[in-house]
Parts: structure tokens; C-alpha cells; sequence
């Protein structure tokens, strides 16, 4: 990561300005390709955190979100009813992982593995065969790009930053980042709003406190249910949305989507908080889009290399988890010394001098 | 409101531990009856707990409440009629909801939830109105975590939070026990209070005597899945912590186990 930092920016006389156009190309690709798989992440954050059901079922739902709207397209149907039909694949994948929990009382785990392992079969049927490209077809993607063609917005950027002769420096097109943002903070405010209610309340609770919920008359087990179920329905729609971004669906595609979803959850949360529901998703969202951007930086590295993605990605989480640890300890370690030091000297003035010491507390 | 008719309930049946919890209990409330419970360790009074509020099922024996047979019915479903309050102040209320939040799950107890707003201008005033009963300030911490309330706190708000729907049956479950003397002096003295406001048809288990005594127009002792005693409105007053351990001793033949301790 420091090989990459120290090329992209702090030492710009060392590396061709080529070269740092291409750096700027590829950080804004990850920021955009960030946003799509932040919708995903909000769907980990809803099992993980809301729920607190650690869901595997994600690694194989997000492709069934793609194989679906894949296929679909494929055969013809428009990109959009392509896409939310995938949502509603993944929403029944949820509810499936929910009932084998909840009706076949299977750890949350292991029903979540059992449906991932159960979904790459299902995928497989699905699309018939382990890679669909898209590239011909008519995407969401390729349907938003057109249209943003049509509005000149890029045009007009390109001609604003080229007065201020930073012409080379932004990307061709900014429709997929704007539109993919747009859906994706729409859906962080459906679901801060969805919280809000009365079933969204009873949702949150069932993570906090299980028997408490039940004693209010509500049926845990169709919470959980549900909250699984959409859970996965918002990981199959990131998935859509990812397979007609990069042109195919594919089996493998979804292979580490729960350490991608816990890795921006977790890092949004170091960087942002999440005191409150509003501030947990938005830190999801905050906390996708960085874990793009690392990734990009690590993978300049020379020494990595492409197929070293799923180990960056578990050093991230890691360190993630770490070092906000660590870095309290030696808080309160350093807050002790002071204290110890404190009282010592007030133990060395006489006992009159305790209480004053002890208000500085 | 309430009857139990020959509840039976065995626990590991046909293990070297078997258990009777409850061997044939009849217990009959009137709308309004308070009736507190007490009784050794292992006596069945959790059971009759769990039983009543459908967290276990009886192997024999039918649970009417209000004049509806809910011997089969799933918990949840029953906790319409019923609200409870646990002995762990932990149990009663979701620690990172705010208190409205808590207050407005607790509000749908009685009717099924909606995608509507669960805290709203009206509800928070509602809600405000109801906290002032508890006199601990909570009205003017409505957005407070309610993982920040002490034990005390939470417990007050757990009591409000079971009642303030007005169920037909009010559930206590030793929900003093946890607290320091002077936060269970609270505690019951809101459980009191609310109970006498609201109407409450309540049932209270309780491992203090004198407690016991305080509270309620009716008390019965159990013992070995049993109720071996019962004092009725008239004889209740009348009572103290010495006749009921003499009680005991008649009945059973035996010195309550470490009865000294039940004094305190």
C-alpha cells in the first residue's frame, strides 16, 4: 500500500504524468464500482449487524442475483425488469436460510453455508453454464450510459476542468457513478426509514433481544424471516447490477462477498460510527466505497497481484477489526500512567492533596 | 381471567432425572386478584410462569385466559393478553433502541405491526405522559440509549413497558430480585402503583416473604409442583412471615429450607 500511496501522489516527479492519469482512471473506477457493491453491503449490514446473524447465504445469492438478471436479459426481457426480478431471487434465498433456521432450528451459521453451498448448484441450473457474458447486450448499465449521453452533463464537466487545465484528470463519464449513487443512498434511506417502523423496530429488536420480542406478541421467527430475506434480496440486486457492470455473470463471481460486505461494514464503522441507524448506513456506504479505493492502492503494489484480492481483502478486515483495539488500549493505558503519576506525587505531597487530585478524575 | 386446570408438566420423563414440575395445579384468578407466589427452589413456580405465558407447554391440563383456551397456542401469539416482566433487568427491554423505540414496540404489543412510523408525534406524548408515572425522569430522556439506564432504570421501564397496554394478565417473575434493597423498594412500590391504576389481574413470584405479604389480595405457597397453601382476601391481612413458615412446617412436616434467608 505504501509502494502505491508514495507512487500516486506524494512523489509525483518520479512517475509520468501518464501514469498518474491512469492512477486518478482507476481510483474513480473503484469509487463507482464501491457504490454498486455498497447496496450489497447494506444487505450484510441488515443480517450482520441488525439481525446479528453472521448470513453466508450472501456469497451465493449475490450470484443468483446476477445469474438472473443475466439470463433474463439474455432472453430478451428489459434490463430493469431483469434486475428486480433478481431482487426477488435473492429475497427468496433469504427467507429460505431463514426458515431452515428458524422452522428446522439449524444454527445460523450452518444454515447459511448450507444455502450458500445449495445456491451454487442453483446458480449453475440457472444459467446453464459456469459464465453468461453480457457484453452484446443491452444492460441497465448500457440503457443509463445512453441516456446520460443525451444530457451533455459530461460535456460540460470535461469542458469546466479543462478551463482549469485538469482536462486529463476526470473520468469520461460520470452517469453510471451519479445513477448508482442515487440508488444506492436511496436505498440507505428505505431502509433508515424501514427501521423506523413498527416492523423495522420489532426487527432491530429481535437482534437485541430475542425473548424480550416475543413478550411484546411479535412473531420472531417470521422477523428474522423476513429481515434475511430482504437482507439477501439487496445482495442479488448488487449482484445484478455488478454482472451488467462488468459485462458476464459468473458461478465464481460471488466467492468472499460476506468479507466484502463485513469489510465495509466495519471499516464504515471505525471511520464513521454508528450511533445511530442513520449514521450505521451511511458508515456502510462510506465504508464500501474505501474498501474499493484500498484495494485499488494494494493491488499497485509489485509484489501483489490480482489473484491476491480475497487475502488484501482478509488483511483489511483484520486490521480493521484490530487496530481501533489497540489503539483504545494504549488510551487507556496512557490515561493510567497519567493517573499513576498523578497520585503518586499527590501521595508524596501528603494526604490533603488526594481529594484535589482525585477531581481532576 | 384466568384458569389453570389440571396443569401436569414433567421434565426428562423416563431419565434417572425425572421431574414432576407441576403436579396437577388448579389456580383460579378473578378480574382485578393479585395474587403473589412463593415457595422454595425447584417448587414449580417458574414452570407455572412459563406455562402460563406459553414459553412451555403443560403435558396435561388447560391455560384459559379471559375465557379463551390457550393451552396450545404459541407464545407470541398469547403475549397479546399478557404482558411480563423478567427477574434479569436486562431481559425486559432492547439495550440499543432508544426508550421511545422500546416504549413503541412495547405499544404494538396488543395489535399487529404495521409499516407505519413506530414513534410519532402523538405516540412521543403518549409516551412521555406514561414515563412521568415512574417519577425517574425517563420522560425527558426519550432518545436515550436504553442501554445507558441502570438496572433500576431499565427495570421501572421493563414494569411500564409490560403494563401500560393494560394486559388481561400481568406476569411477575421474581422482578425484584435483582435489584439492590433500596431499587427493589422502588420497584415494588411502582408495581403497586400501576397495578392499582391500571386494573391489573397480576401474578407475582417471589422469593421475599415480607414481600409477598405487602403486596396482592391474595397469596399462595407452593411446594413440589403443588400449591400447599393459599390465603384468600380475608385471611391475607391477617398473615405474617412467622404464621406462614409455621404453615409450612405443619403441611409438609419439615423446616422450609434455609427459611431464615426467605426472611430478608
Amino acid at each position: 500500500m505504501n509502494v502505491a500511496e508514495s507512487r500516486c501522489s506524494h512523489s509525483p516527479l518520479t512517475i509520468g504524468p501518464q501514469e498518474e492519469i491512469y492512477m486518478f482512471t482507476a481510483l474513480f473506477g473503484s469509487v463507482e464500482v464501491g457504490v454498486i457493491y455498497a447496496i450489497m453491503a447494506l444487505g450484510v449490514y441488515l443480517s450482520f449487524r441488525i439481525l446479528d446473524f453472521p448470513d453466508l447465504t450472501v456469497d451465493g445469492s449475490f450470484v443468483t442475483g446476477g445469474a438472473t438478471a443475466a439470463v433474463l436479459i439474455i432472453s430478451g426481457v428489459n434490463p430493469f425488469l431483469a434486475t428486480i426480478a433478481a431482487l426477488a431471487a435473492g429475497f427468496l434465498a433469504g427467507c429460505v436460510t431463514g426458515i431452515l433456521h428458524t422452522k428446522g432450528k439449524i444454527n445460523p451459521l450452518l444454515s447459511g453455508i448450507l444455502m450458500m453451498i445449495a445456491l451454487y448448484s442453483i446458480n449453475l441450473r440457472i444459467m446453464d453454464k459456469p459464465n453468461v457474458p453480457l457484453l452484446s447486450e443491452e444492460t441497465v448499465i448500457t440503457k443509463i450510459a445512453s441516456w446520460w449521453q443525451g444530457i451533455g452533463f459530461d460535456s460540460m464537466m470535461q469542458s469546466l476542468f479543462t478551463s482549469i487545465g485538469l482536462g486529463d484528470y476526470i473520468p469520461s463519464t460520470w452517469g453510471i457513478f451519479i445513477v448508482m449513487f442515487i440508488i444506492a443512498f436511496a436505498i440507505k434511506k428505505m431502509v433508515d426509514l424501514f427501521l423506523k417502523t413498527e416492523i423495522g423496530l420489532s426487527l432491530r429488536a429481535v437482534g437485541d433481544n430475542d425473548g424480550m420480542v416475543r413478550s411484546f406478541s411479535a412473531n420472531t421467527d417470521w422477523l428474522k424471516v423476513l429481515g434475511l430475506g430482504i437482507s439477501n434480496a439487496l445482495v442479488a440486486f448488487s449482484g445484478a447490477l455488478v454482472a451488467q457492470y462488468n459485462g458476464f455473470s459468473d458461478v465464481g463471481m460471488g466467492i468472499g462477498m460476506i468479507i466484502i460486505g463485513l469489510a465495509s461494514v466495519i471499516i464504515g464503522e471505525a471511520v464513521i460510527g454508528n450511533a445511530t441507524i442513520v449514521r450505521a448506513t451511511l458508515a456502510v456506504l462510506v465504508g464500501a466505497i474505501l474498501y474499493r479505493l484500498i484495494v485499488t492502492l494494494a493491488l499497485r503494489a509489485d509484489f501483489l497481484e490480482t489473484g491476491d484480492m480475497k487475502l488484501i481483502t482478509a488483511v483489511i478486515v483484520i486490521f480493521a477489526l484490530v487496530v481501533p483495539k489497540l489503539i483504545d488500549k494504549q488510551k487507556a493505558g496512557a490515561r493510567k500512567k497519567k493517573r499513576a503519576a498523578q497520585l503518586d506525587s499527590a501521595k508524596l505531597n501528603g494526604g490533603d492533596q488526594v481529594a484535589a487530585a482525585r477531581t481532576d478524575l | 381471567m384466568l384458569q389453570l386446570e389440571q396443569i401436569y408438566k414433567v421434565f426428562y420423563e423416563g431419565t434417572p432425572d425425572e421431574k414432576i414440575a407441576l403436579n396437577q395445579l388448579y389456580l383460579h384468578m378473578k378480574p382485578g386478584d393479585f395474587v403473589t407466589v412463593i415457595g422454595s427452589n425447584g417448587a414449580g413456580k417458574s414452570t407455572l410462569m412459563n406455562i402460563i405465558s406459553g414459553n412451555i407447554f403443560p403435558d396435561y391440563g388447560t391455560v384459559n385466559i379471559n375465557g379463551t383456551n390457550m393451552t396450545a397456542m404459541s407464545e407470541h401469539k398469547r403475549a397479546r393478553k399478557i404482558g411480563r416482566v423478567f427477574q434479569n433487568p436486562l431481559a425486559g427491554t432492547a439495550p440499543t433502541m432508544t426508550i421511545e423505540e422500546n416504549l413503541a414496540l412495547a405499544y404494538n404489543r396488543t395489535k399487529p405491526r404495521t409499516l407505519q412510523f413506530g414513534v410519532t408525534k402523538k405516540r412521543r406524548d403518549f409516551f412521555r405522559e406514561q414515563l412521568e408515572i415512574l417519577h425517574l425522569g425517563l420522560e425527558n430522556r426519550l432518545q436515550a440509549k436504553v442501554g445507558l439506564l441502570s438496572g433500576g432504570e431499565r427495570q421501572a421501564l421493563s414494569l411500564l413497558m409490560a403494563t401500560f397496554t393494560k394486559p388481561d394478565i400481568l406476569l411477575l417473575d421474581e422482578h425484584t430480585a435483582a435489584l439492590d434493597p433500596a431499587r427493589a423498594d422502588l420497584i415494588t412500590k411502582l408495581t403497586k402503583e400501576i397495578v392499582e391504576k391500571f386494573q391489573l389481574t397480576t401474578l407475582m413470584v417471589t422469593h421475599n416473604m415480607q414481600q409477598a405479604l405487602d403486596l396482592g389480595n391474595r397469596l399462595i405457597m407452593m411446594d413440589k409442583g403443588q400449591i400447599i397453601f393459599q390465603a384468600n382476601e380475608t385471611e391475607k391481612p391477617n398473615l405474617t412471615v412467622e404464621k406462614l413458615l409455621a404453615e409450612f412446617q405443619r403441611i409438609r412436616g419439615e423446616a422450609l429450607l434455609s427459611d431464615r434467608s426467605l426472611l430478608a
